[in-house]
């Protein structure tokens, strides 16, 4: 009896032990096969991913000369998960800030997240970084993350190489690539050419021990990305002739633009007033930006790209190739001029000269009632029944040109306006109410017109070809290769045949050699140009247009000096100090550049109304 | 001479051969925890598993000391070495070192002895032979008492050193007790009380009552209406019940903030990622890192990056679990599972009544530590920091388990010249 009770106790405590230990396993294999979630939580425990960040491509300009390098940065990061027992006081003394803002950035990156680094402090200077790195063992949970940030070697082309800043929330969200804390091109060349300057990303799978201590690669880097560099960009930009353009339009507004006209390359695009792009870069950025950006004088506003001026006399190229198209005008076609346009009763007015004029003689001369004339020729010829139709075939042509559109400019925007439409004369004159003599200012470049010095650059670049452009780009090559879109390789003819391009290039030439831009004419360089006196509020803007040599031609330029007045007295001597500068490297003429450099056309400071 | 060959043949290799392989994988797993770039070298005796490795060596030696004295010596000398016990737990509340809020160690040297370790043997040894006198009957409340007043002398000893989890390992007598002849109410009404105390912890109160009414009345009505059935149901109701309602008061009252956090951790009531709950936390990702194959001896990464905290001490098993994955852990469990029902069947081989309850108090308190310590690295029981036998890092531990191991394969091997 009591034997058998013992030996039933025996296997009941032998049967308690077992169930134990078969519970246990039970456990185990759940935790251990079943359940993956321990298996991934160990992995996020001691695997960080740590970003490779690409260095962005560099920029050079067209001979080779580096304009924009990188230049590294440490942002610090923060785990807050990982933090243990830290000196805060200690910690804000090295960083610089204080207590207060301590606990909000931490409670900002725990908002982010507790387990994933996010940036506490961005861009630490490298005095902050060095003390720092020796005392960052002391603080679990904080690392320091190398970035680049960009570094502009000249104060120059600000617009045209634009610049970096962090990616917004809305970019998050649509990219698949961006994330937070991601720099990207927000301006110029820097945001058109984003995809290609900013390389690729790459990983590294770093193990890290409790405190967050980086201990080496995972797996012999098994699973590291390496990152892709950006490629190097060449601008078609010619880093000399760019700063040259700057100096010659300080302190004054307005924008200049050169283009070479045998590959549709912009050699400068200067727009003033201008900044030094180095402003916008890092930590100090945002405060520049605001300054910026309400700055009466628009220093961030491209005005040789985005500005629609009005093209004044220049036009009348444009109108003396039209009009011979249209077989309304003959080289020895003369218009008389009573210091005006006589059928307007003197209106629009002109300057003294003889008369009448023949076609070159009249462009060289500018006049005014002579492209009256033309204007009113090729509106009211017999075939149109209507204003409608006579001011479409007239547009047709225009936009030919370039003007009243976009070019298709590698830069994120440019200006697409500036042509009036007939809907657009409907609504102010009433349908059927208005005729050639309503809008006779087009004719001369006025009215409603406008154009962006790089427009009117173009349009020199088609004569200088001789009838067809390449649309304008600022990049030459993208890494090793050539660039080669087709868009920026493909020739673009206007509505005007080559033939009748001569006639208006002797009359452009003549204009520098003996008429309206004589006294800028530049030795041994033979100049085709044309001034213009572009009427607005205030006073006229000085105007010129031009490309040299005459002959198998560099460059095509277009300079406008905002309230400048007459054409010949700002922008025509910086347009052919311009081309002297591009074409032989020095200047013959001193005295007329010292003259550009020192002269001031700003407006007046507004009082201030309290 | 002949004294010794006569052991050797008599010894239970089985139990030695266990006990061979369990320190040899709990030293390797020391080395695992203490294993990385810098800390490589197999043997460096500045490092936990170089120390270790010196405890090894001492408790062979003692082991074989063990081995060569006279099986009677144990017996004879069982209430001498638990007073003389009982007296160091006294001057280690007087003397000792604190160490993590437990008055427990001596410091001699460099080296640490912690008496509590030795009092689970001494006090086997004591109940052994204090229960082995045929005189005596555990049906007696005389005996009871006097059982119980052993036990409760050294756990007395032990709490004021506040060393909690060493006095629970005492609990764990009950089996030899059980096995005596203590009826097994007793192991029903502990077994009861746990699964009270948490569903009262987890469950409304009052609903929980409602429940064990309603399971008494419905016994009520299904047996037989005999008073005396009518009468223990009630009696057992009334007794549930109380037990209900004070653990509110026990909870709050009798277990410290410590205890209640790592409690309601377990229940999963309170989320502590931080301190204890973080260490179980831990303690189970490195487990389930291990999967089924384990990541590799040296491999496992949550033990080498230190993400398991006392990853030699009290949460080594997670090494185990790491490295070895499923297939270590089935291994180490089964072959404390076979040590445990070896001593057992040992145990119940002896002709002496005081080589079988001493048996069984081995087998008692070994299972009382692996149950509590791995059972706290997967989440099944509270955060007790007491030793995984032959795994665990220190000296004190060590030696105790093998000598109360050892002592017991010399009392078997003695068994052919005991008269019963």
């Amino acid at each position: 009896m009591i034997q058998s009770i013992s030996t039933n106790r025996k296997y009941i405590i032998i049967a308690i032990f077992l169930s134990v230990g078969l519970i246990f396993l039970a456990r185990l294999f759940y935790i251990q096969v079943i359940d993956d979630s321990y298996f991934k939580s160990a992995q996020h425990n001691f695997l960080r991913p740590v970003t490779q960040y690409p260095s962005r491509g560099l920029i050079y300009d067209r001979k080779g000369k580096l304009l924009v390098y990188n230049e590294p940065v440490y942002d610090l990061m923060v785990t807050p998960k990982l933090i243990k027992h830290i000196d805060t006081v200690e910690f804000c003394g090295l960083i610089g800030i204080d207590k207060e803002e301590f606990d909000k950035k931490l409670r900002l990156a725990k908002k982010y997240s507790k387990d994933i680094p996010s940036p506490f402090e961005k861009q630490l200077s490298k005095e902050t970084y060095g003390t720092l790195m020796e005392k960052l063992d002391n603080y679990p949970g904080f690392f320091v993350q190398p970035r680049t940030l960009r570094r502009y070697n000249d104060k120059t082309a600000a617009h045209l190489l634009g610049d970096i800043g962090e990616v917004d929330s809305a970019t998050i969200k649509t990219s698949k690539y961006y994330r937070d804390g991601d720099y990207i091109g927000k301006s110029g060349i820097e945001l058109t050419y984003e995809p290609e300057l900013r390389g690729k990303r790459g990983s590294k799978l770093m193990m890290v021990d409790v405190h967050g201590r980086l201990m080496g690669s995972f797996e012999k880097g098994k699973y590291d990305t390496l990152a892709v560099g950006g490629e190097n960009l060449a601008t078609s930009m010619d880093a000399d002739l760019q700063a040259y353009g700057e100096s010659l339009m300080q302190n004054k507004i307005g924008g200049i633009a050169a283009i070479e006209p045998s590959t549709g390359e912009i050699l400068a695009m200067v727009s003033t007033p201008s900044y030094d792009p180095n402003l916008l870069v890092g930590r100090i950025r945002a405060k520049n930006y605001a300054t910026l950006l309400f700055d009466p004088l628009k220093p961030l506003y491209n005005r040789a790209l985005l500005s629609a001026y009005p093209p004044g006399s220049t036009f009348k190229i444009m109108m003396a190739l039209i009009a011979q198209q249209e077989g309304v005008l003959l080289p020895e076609t003369r218009y008389p001029c009573a210091h005006g346009y006589p059928p307007g009763g003197g209106k629009p007015a002109c300057h003294v000269h003889p008369s009448p004029l023949d076609l070159v003689q009249a462009i060289a001369y500018s006049c005014n009632s002579y492209f009256s004339y033309v204007f009113k020729s090729v509106f009211d010829k017999k075939q149109f029944s209507n204003s409608e139709e006579s001011f479409e075939n007239w547009r047709k042509h225009v936009l030919s040109f370039g003007f009243g559109r976009k070019l298709g400019v590698d830069l994120p925007t440019e200006l697409s306006g500036g042509v009036p439409t007939i809907e657009h004369y409907d609504k102010v004159f009433g349908e059927n109410h208005w005729k050639s003599s309503t809008i006779l200012s087009l004719g001369i470049g006025q009215g409603e017109l406008g154009a962006s010095p790089l427009k009117m650059a173009n349009v020199m670049a088609i004569v200088a070809n001789r009838g067809y452009y390449y649309i304008p780009h600022v990049v030459k090559s993208i890494g090793d290769k050539k660039f080669q879109f087709e868009k920026y390789t493909t020739k673009n003819y206007t509505t005007v045949n080559q033939d009748y391009f001569y006639v208006v290039i002797e009359g452009m030439e003549d204009a520098v050699e003996s008429g309206t831009a004589a006294a800028s004419k530049v030795k041994d360089i033979t100049i085709c140009g044309k001034t213009g006196t572009a009427e607005n509020p205030g006073k006229s803007h000085s105007v010129f247009v031009g490309f040299a040599p005459k002959d198998n031609p560099k460059i095509a330029i277009a300079v406008l000096v905002e309230h400048g007045g007459w054409g010949a007295d700002w922008a025509t001597p910086i347009a052919t100090l311009m081309i002297e500068k591009y074409l032989t490297g020095t200047i013959a003429r001193p005295e007329i550049e010292k003259r550009m450099m020192d002269g001031v056309i700003l407006p007046a400071p507004k009082p201030i109304v309290n | 001479m002949r004294e010794n060959k006569s052991i050797l043949q008599h010894i239970d290799w089985v139990m030695v051969t266990l006990y061979f392989v369990l320190i040899t994988m709990g030293w390797m797993c020391i080395y695992a925890s203490v294993y990385n770039e810098e800390h490589n070298k197999l043997i460096d005796f500045n490092l936990n598993h170089g120390k270790q490795l010196i405890w090894i060596g001492a408790g062979l030696l003692i082991a074989l000391l063990l081995l060569i004295m006279d099986g009677k010596f144990y017996s004879a000398f069982a209430y001498i070495i638990y007073g003389v016990t009982l007296v160091l737990l006294i001057i280690v509340l007087l003397v000792g070192r604190r160490v993590k809020g437990s008055q427990s160690w001596f410091e001699i040297g460099s080296f640490k002895l912690q008496p509590a370790e030795f009092a689970k043997f001494s006090t086997t040894l004591a109940l052994a032979k204090f229960l082995s006198n045929p005189n005596i009957k555990l049906k007696q409340n005389k005996t009871k008492l006097y059982a119980i007043a052993l036990l409760l002398l050294p756990i007395a000893l032990i709490l004021l050193q506040n060393d909690t989890g060493s006095a629970l390992v005492y609990f764990s007598f009950i089996f030899v007790l059980y096995r005596e002849g203590l009826s097994g109410n007793y192991l029903l009404l502990g077994f009861a009380a746990i699964v009270i105390f948490i569903l009262a912890l987890l469950v409304d109160k009052i609903t929980l009552i409602i429940i064990f009414g309603s399971i008494v009345l419905a016994f009520i009505v299904l047996v037989r209406k005999t008073k005396r059935n009518i009468f223990s149901l009630v009696g057992i109701f009334l007794i549930c019940s109380g037990m209900v309602l004070s653990v509110d008061y026990v909870f709050n009252h009798v277990l410290q903030e410590h205890q209640r956090t790592r409690i309601n951790v377990l229940l999963g009531k309170e989320q502590d990622l931080k301190d204890k709950g973080w260490n179980v936390h831990q303690s189970m990702i490195a487990i389930g890192d291990g999967g089924f194959f384990g990541r590799g001896f040296l491999k496992g990464s949550q033990t080498t990056f230190d993400f398991v905290p006392k990853q030699s001490t009290d949460f080594i098993f997670c090494t185990v679990g790491e490295e070895f994955g499923f297939v270590g852990v089935f291994v180490v469990i089964s072959l404390f599972m076979i040590l445990l029902a070896r001593i057992i069947f040992i145990a119940e081989r002896q002709r002496s009544s005081f080589s079988r309850i001493y048996g069984y108090g081995v087998a008692s308190i070994l299972f009382f530590h692996i149950m509590v310590n791995i059972g706290m690295t997967i989440g099944l029981a509270p955060v007790i920091g007491i030793p995984l036998p032959f795994f665990t890092y220190g000296g004190s531990s060590l030696l105790a388990f093998t000598m109360m191991l050892f002592v017991f394969i010399r009392l078997d091997a003695h068994r052919l010249q005991v008269l019963s």
